[in-house]
């Protein structure tokens, strides 16, 4: 039988901020370059999104998040991933998160940021270099 | 213990974990999933598995969300499997379905997975068959098998349930031609969804008079319901009739066993065509055959039907020697 495995990521926007064109551009991006992402829609608490990652199995996580909430947000959702056994999980950010924040969310095991401005192929191209061995 | 070992254990006990492992390895053809599909197998055959099928825009998301609300009212657990098309030039999928049913994420009696086709014809529907035999095994008491209508795979993967749902929305542009002939014999239920839309009442009259043209003598007459998924109408109907098959077919043991026959020899047969073509193929490669055969249909001497029957007499025939 032909092993066919596929890059499974999840694109999810956490919090109140209903702006998902970039998180949209992004998905569809991951999805021309042949990967699955699922995509869970707009205001999802970090209890759903872990959730969501945890029964798609997914090997990345991309957070899209334009309201400044990140300092709240991104710390529940590491600590939930954490809990559920899903630290092998690959997790970068997107959208507006302030460079004196970046460090801060890096420390948390945020791999990687990226503002406005990022092209689609080096996301692609860095999700690829980067994809995590899962346990 | 081995990673199957603990995996399988993990599903028997309901675990989210170990469930989804076990629907990666057997959507990845690992080598270990033969086995566990085959240590799963005895547990399965439990839970009541619902196909819901029709053209993209249908509402099919919205209503399933309403069914499972329905079933967890009812202390019901259920397994969702959501089949979306890869593409064919990327290899990529975008998985959306979930997005009408995540406030059922953090549901503890609600597994949902979405699975992409990954263009093998067959194994689509041999891996969503399998993911709904893990949550069968899991326990669930509901498992639904979501999937587009639009090619011979779907009608493939929809044999999976025992209660097979054909949903249809007025104004999706090709009416009833929209439900692939495949589909329309195999229907328990027929939904017409955004039952709140200008012609709706056509479409149940169109597809009532549809299944008259049938002549067939049926025991179960396929219904012809009229939901609004958005606002929940319809759907304790919907619900109750998907029961009331459901014990139509506990009650009717002739049906019921030919139902399951049916389907474990197809199920058989996709198998053995799978394992039996690629073993074949396998074989030709090794023997540094199969380009001599290429090569023979290619300049016309054989076609293509003939050089399989060759090489499968060949074979055979090697096999008693």
């Amino acid at each position: 039988m032909q092993s066919t495995r596929k890059i499974r990521v999840l694109i999810a926007k956490p919090g109140l901020d209903s702006h998902d064109r970039g998180a949209k551009v992004v998905a569809r991006a991951l999805r021309d370059a042949g990967m699955e992402v699922i995509y869970t829609g707009l205001r999802q608490t970090p209890e759903q999104i872990v959730e969501t990652a945890l029964q798609e199995d997914v090997d990345v996580i991309g957070l899209s998040i334009l309201s400044g909430a990140h300092k709240t947000l991104f710390p529940r959702i590491m600590e939930l991933l954490k809990k559920q056994g899903l630290s092998d999980v690959m997790v970068f950010a997107g959208g507006i998160v302030p460079e004196e924040d970046i460090v801060e969310m890096k420390k948390l095991g945020i791999k990687e940021i990226f503002g406005p401005g990022t092209t689609t192929d080096s996301i692609i191209q860095y999700v690829r270099d980067n994809l995590p061995k899962r346990n | 213990m081995s990673k199957n070992e603990e995996i399988v254990n993990g599903v028997l006990a309901g675990n989210k974990r170990s469930i989804a492992k076990a629907i990666t390895a057997i959507e990845n053809c690992t080598d270990e999933s033969p086995e566990l599909i085959a240590r799963l197998f005895p547990h399965t055959g439990k839970a009541h598995v619902i196909g819901l099928t029709g053209a993209g825009g249908a509402g099919k998301s919205t209503l399933i969300e309403k069914i499972v609300r329905e079933y967890r009212n009812r202390g019901k657990t259920v397994g969702v499997v959501a089949v979306d098309p890869t593409s064919p030039f990327s290899g990529g999928a975008f998985l959306g379905d979930r997005i009408r049913m995540q406030e059922l994420s953090t549901d503890e009696g609600v597994f949902i997975r979405s699975m992409a086709s990954r263009n093998h014809a067959g194994g689509i529907a041999r891996a969503t068959k399998d993911a709904a035999k893990v949550l069968d095994a899991a326990g669930k008491d509901i498992v639904i098998v979501e999937t587009v209508g639009a090619g011979q795979s779907e009608v493939e993967i929809i044999k999976v349930a025992q209660t097979i749902i054909v949903v249809h929305a007025p104004g999706l542009g090709d009416e009833i031609q929209a439900i692939k002939a495949g589909i329309m014999e195999i229907a328990d239920i027929f939904v017409v969804n955004k039952a709140d839309r200008e012609n709706a009442n056509k479409a149940v009259i169109d597809i009532q008079s549809n299944l008259q043209l049938n002549s067939k003598q049926v025991a179960w007459k396929p219904p012809v319901l009229k939901t609004v998924a958005v606002t929940g109408e319809g759907i304790l109907e919907l619900v109750g009739k998907i029961e009331e098959h459901r014990c139509f077919l506990e009650g009717n043991a002739e049906c019921r066993t030919a139902l399951l026959k049916n389907r474990a020899e197809a199920e058989l047969v996709e198998a053995i065509k799978e394992k039996a073509a690629n073993a074949l193929i396998d074989d030709l490669r090794r023997k540094g055959k199969l380009d001599e055969v290429l090569q023979r249909i290619l300049e016309k001497k054989i076609d293509p039907a003939t050089a399989a029957e060759k090489v499968l007499k060949e074979t055979l025939n090697n096999d008693r020697t």
